[in-house]
């Protein structure tokens, strides 16, 4: 597979993303206050708390579907006005759903090729034709996505229509949707919700695998405190629209305000972030 | 067993992305070809040529043209008939402006603004969708409809209200106009759906094809993939709306020879969706099972009373046809809500395990 091209010119550990201050309401809720956290090119961002803590909300304003009422965004060197979703996509951010979001009516092939739309460029005419240009281009990029698919090893399920496939395998495609773009920042929103502990170990090593060996930068929303503490660089904790807590996973771990909010309620049921955490 | 890939490796990428990459399929759409272009002229009586196969061909066509927008898109539209009516129109003007030129290249010109009223009528596609969209085009297809009757110079301010097709020639061969024989019409319609439904398929199966199906499936998604959704969908209409066009000048100028505003009211819109709907949603053969289940199915059942030597009135034989054919419409959408297309398929699967029954 690819790395993704590298247009921003910035080293590993510059600062890819800043939030500054963002606040974002909902009528009268608050699902946002005064967040500020930054993600550094190359490193695994994991962002944990509570459900109803904000969580897929920040995501959202990271990639331009909410818009904050307050505060600044910062990518790339870049303070951002306002956004579109499909312009965050062109500066090379991808991210995939906390429910899963395929083109249910599509096959896995055709839904990570939709993931290079934007490096398709041939227009009407040429697609009328299919001839050509127009064929090579599809060519050319139907290669790039049998290497996602054989990374993710989906080949049996190529043709099939992903509204077919089990849970496990539809978030594996929708990762491979997003890695079809070429992200330059990887937003995954609980991509091992409702897998089974192999599935889980798989999914595991292919953000390991990206990570590594491509450089991608990847900001994780997890709940599996194990899989957090093993695959992050950083973690940032938010309750109630709050943030709580931001460092290494051992100086989160140890804080008393996460584990009050957070890890204290694992804890209570007998702990199985412990269990998790052996695997 | 007779239906079936194993053995048939693909080679290179290029082959996996052929549209029919199935030795069989392509061998049997070779065999329908060969069976459209010279076996139907040569064997054909008139009936079958001027009053089956020129209906079904046009109308095959504009269901093609509303199911790149439904079935594609995911928009829904009830101007299909009012966009059908922007090419006929045209198709007329240009050819009595310019009486020179060939009335083959008004045709298709006409989809050109059939597809601009398409795009029009699309905008409000930005902010609405589904049955308030579907009201939305109703409104077009009702202002569109208001234009063919009112606005006389379309007619060329002729008494009647009507349009009358002027007789011009291809290559001296009389194609419009009452000398103009069956043959043919049917040769040059044929010539035109196959090529349309060919670049049809090349559109549906590349980079826009598949940005229209990723609106329809989760708009949301695909903005995330940095499909902008606004001109996405204008292109669907726009598209979409050539079709129709083109079926609508050929359904005046090779079908009807004449045709009064009320040729292209609702009903037609309808009979289209009812086409795409039965024949399969995002299906390009489907929409020719449609058209052919609602407009070969009826003559065919008309015509078996006859073939039987029983001697019904005629007038319950039309009844009988609305009910038998009522029928079997609603025995086809229960038994495989997705359409004929999904039937066909699913035959398909069955014939490459036979004998087996997995
Ligand atoms: N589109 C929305 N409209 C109204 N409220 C919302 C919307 N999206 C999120 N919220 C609210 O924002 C809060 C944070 O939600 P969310 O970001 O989904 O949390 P998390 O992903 O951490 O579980 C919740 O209280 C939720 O009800
Ligand atoms: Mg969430």
């Amino acid at each position: 597979m690819r790395a993704p091209g590298d247009k921003s010119g910035l080293k590993a550990g510059d600062t890819l993303l800043a939030v500054e201050n963002v606040s974002l309401t909902f009528g009268g809720v608050k699902a946002i206050s005064e967040v500020s956290f930054d993600i550094r090119k190359g490193e695994i961002r994991a962002i944990i708390g509570p459900n109803g803590a904000g969580k897929t909300s920040m995501l959202n304003v990271v990639n331009g579907f909410y818009h904050p009422q307050h505060g600044r965004i910062t990518y790339k060197g870049q303070t951002r006005a306002r956004m579109k979703p499909y312009q965050a996509a062109s500066q090379g951010i991808a991210r995939t759903f906390q429910n899963v979001a395929l083109f249910r009516g599509m096959s896995t092939l055709d839904n990570i090729m939709v993931g290079r739309t934007l490096k398709m460029h041939r227009g009407l005419f040429w697609q009328m034709l299919r001839f050509g240009p127009a064929m090579a281009e599809e060519i050319e990029h139907r290669r790039v996505v049998e290497d996602i698919i054989d990374f993710l090893q989906i080949e049996a399920i190529r043709k099939v229509p992903v509204g077919k496939l089990p849970y496990g395998l539809q978030k594996r495609v929708e990762l491979g949707r997003a890695l079809a773009m070429e992200p330059e920042l990887l937003l995954l929103d609980e991509p091992m919700a409702g897998m089974n502990l192999e599935e889980k170990e798989d999914m595991c090593r292919y953000i390991l695998d990206l990570n590594n060996q491509f450089g991608t930068t990847i900001a994780l929303i997890e709940h599996d405190m194990g899989v957090v503490m093993d695959l992050s660089d950083r973690v940032v904790v938010l309750e109630y629209g709050h943030k709580i807590a931001d460092g290494t996973p051992d100086v989160v771990k140890a804080d008393a305000k996460v584990i009050d909010a957070y890890l204290g309620i694992e804890r209570g049921v007998s702990g199985p972030s412990q269990e998790s955490e052996a695997t | 067993m007779f239906y079936r890939e194993a053995g048939q490796f693909k080679q290179s990428y290029a082959a996996d992305q052929a549209i029919f990459p199935i030795r069989q399929d392509r061998i049997g759409l070779a065999v329908i070809l060969l069976i459209a272009f010279v076996g139907i002229p040569l064997f054909g009586n008139e009936f079958l040529l001027a009053s089956v196969m020129v209906p079904f061909l046009i109308l095959a066509l504009g269901a093609i043209g509303l199911n790149l927008l439904t079935g594609y898109a995911g928009l829904l539209s009830l101007g299909t008939a009012g966009f059908m009516g922007v090419g006929a129109y045209a198709a007329y003007k240009l050819s009595t402006i310019f009486p020179e030129v060939n009335i083959l290249v008004w045709i298709l010109c006409s989809g050109f603004f059939a597809a601009a009223v398409g795009a029009v009528f699309g905008l409000p596609s930005s902010r609405i969708k589904g049955f308030y969209l579907a009201v939305a085009t109703l409104a077009a297809q009702f202002f569109l409809q208001w234009c063919f009757v009112r606005w006389s110079w379309l007619y060329n301010d002729n008494a009647s209200g009507a349009i009358e097709v002027p007789a011009r020639t291809l290559f001296g061969i009389a194609i419009t106009g009452p000398s103009a024989t069956p043959v043919t019409r049917y040769l040059v319609v044929l010539t035109i759906v196959v090529v349309m439904t060919l670049i049809a398929s090349n559109i549906v199966h590349g980079r826009i094809g598949r940005s229209w199906m990723a609106v329809r499936d989760m708009d949301i998604a695909a903005q995330l993939m940095g499909i902008r959704l606004l001109p996405v969908k204008l292109l669907a209409f726009a598209v979409s709306s050539f079709y129709c066009g083109v079926a609508g000048a050929l359904m005046v100028f090779l079908w009807l020879g004449a045709a009064e505003p009320a040729a292209f009211d609702i009903n037609l819109s309808f009979v289209l969706l009812f086409m795409v709907i039965i024949g399969g949603l995002g299906s390009l053969i489907g929409s020719f099972f449609g058209a052919a289940l609602i407009h070969i199915l009826p003559i065919a059942i008309r015509m078996l009373p006859d073939a039987l030597g029983l001697s019904i009135g005629a007038a319950t034989v039309e009844h009988l046809t609305f009910m038998i054919v009522g029928a079997l419409i609603i025995f086809f959408l229960v038994v495989e809500p997705h359409g004929l297309a999904r039937l066909w398929q699913i035959g398909k699967q069955k014939l490459r395990v036979w004998p087996f029954p997995y």
